[in-house]
């Protein structure tokens, strides 16, 4: 039945996978005016700016690293799963990559904890009185990775969608560009984290 | 259209992580061997090596059409060319 449906309208996936890849470039660009931001006043507070990231967690960092990595492995593996008709396998990968996602979460949880324990958060007094490129580091830091975390929250949503609808099998074998999209976008969350990665956790 | 379609291995998926595991390593490893003014560009070489590996294999670009790819390379020369354009205000100001 879908197939007839599928031949009467056929998908234009060349087209959807551009229009995704054009929503993309705008997403490089809103971080990337973060990123340029961060570069100038770096350049501007080098001291500040490494002393600042000193009190940022290496670790909690890289486990976070390692386990978006992981999770782009699992959706990767997911849409592979779905060209080779294995409804079974892709979902499973998807929850794997869902799963990941939350652990990433937690992890961002328990750092911010940490940071609020210690007030260091947006208009707290601590954080008023330290030197002013320390002040613009942090409030880089709950920018950047807060815009990020929402995104792997918007990330999260569109990999449940794309549950459902191979479940319902709107996505099939011949026809999975919500999976593949989703995909992009996951990957773009990964892609992200690995600038962000080095210059907020690494660069001390 | 749909045979011409490139399914990727989840062996080639998994080369690709632990390749990327690799470079994660080696950059928190270059940063506590601190090579002072060298370790930002060190970091920022080896987060494009990786960012290259995701948007080949990962995100497919690989075995995408022609057309999608020179998009892509072109909006990173733009942002390049920004980034650049930047730094010239901010230096000569």
């Amino acid at each position: 039945m879908t197939q007839t449906a599928n031949h009467a309208h056929p998908t234009d996936n060349e087209g959807g996978k551009m229009g995704m890849w054009i929503f993309l470039f705008t997403e490089l660009f809103l971080f990337g005016g973060l990123f340029l931001v961060y570069a100038v006043f770096r350049a501007k507070y080098s001291d500040d700016f490494h002393k600042a990231a000193y009190e940022l967690d290496a670790l909690i960092g890289t486990l976070n690293t390692v386990i978006l990595l992981v999770s782009s492995m699992t959706v990767a593996m997911s849409i592979t799963a779905i060209q080779k008709g294995s409804k079974k396998l892709a979902i499973k990968l998807l929850l794997t990559t869902i799963f990941l996602a939350i652990v990433f979460m937690v992890n961002k949880y328990f750092e911010w904890h940490h940071k609020f324990d210690i007030k260091v958060y947006p208009g707290s007094e601590v954080l008023q009185n330290l030197e002013r490129g320390e002040l613009l580091f942090f409030g880089l830091y709950y920018m950047m990775t807060g815009l990020h975390a929402l995104h792997v929250i918007i990330g999260m949503i569109l990999l449940v969608i794309c549950i459902f609808k191979i479940k319902s099998g709107h996505i099939i074998s011949n026809r999975y560009l919500l999976l593949e999209n989703s995909g992009l976008y996951w990957h773009l969350v990964d892609l992200i984290w690995i600038f962000l990665f080095p210059l907020l956790y690494l660069l001390t | 259209m749909e045979n011409k379609t490139h399914i990727s291995s989840y062996e080639s998926h998994g080369r690709v992580l632990i390749s990327l595991l690799l470079l994660t390593m080696l950059s928190v490893l270059v940063t506590w061997m601190e090579f002072g003014v060298f370790t930002i560009a060190v970091a920022l070489t080896v987060a494009s090596v990786k960012a290259f590996i995701v948007l080949t294999w990962f995100m497919h670009l690989k075995f995408e059409s022609n057309f999608i790819r020179w998009m892509v390379a072109g909006v990173f020369v733009l942002f390049t060319l920004v980034l650049i354009i930047t730094f010239i205000d901010y230096f000569f100001r």
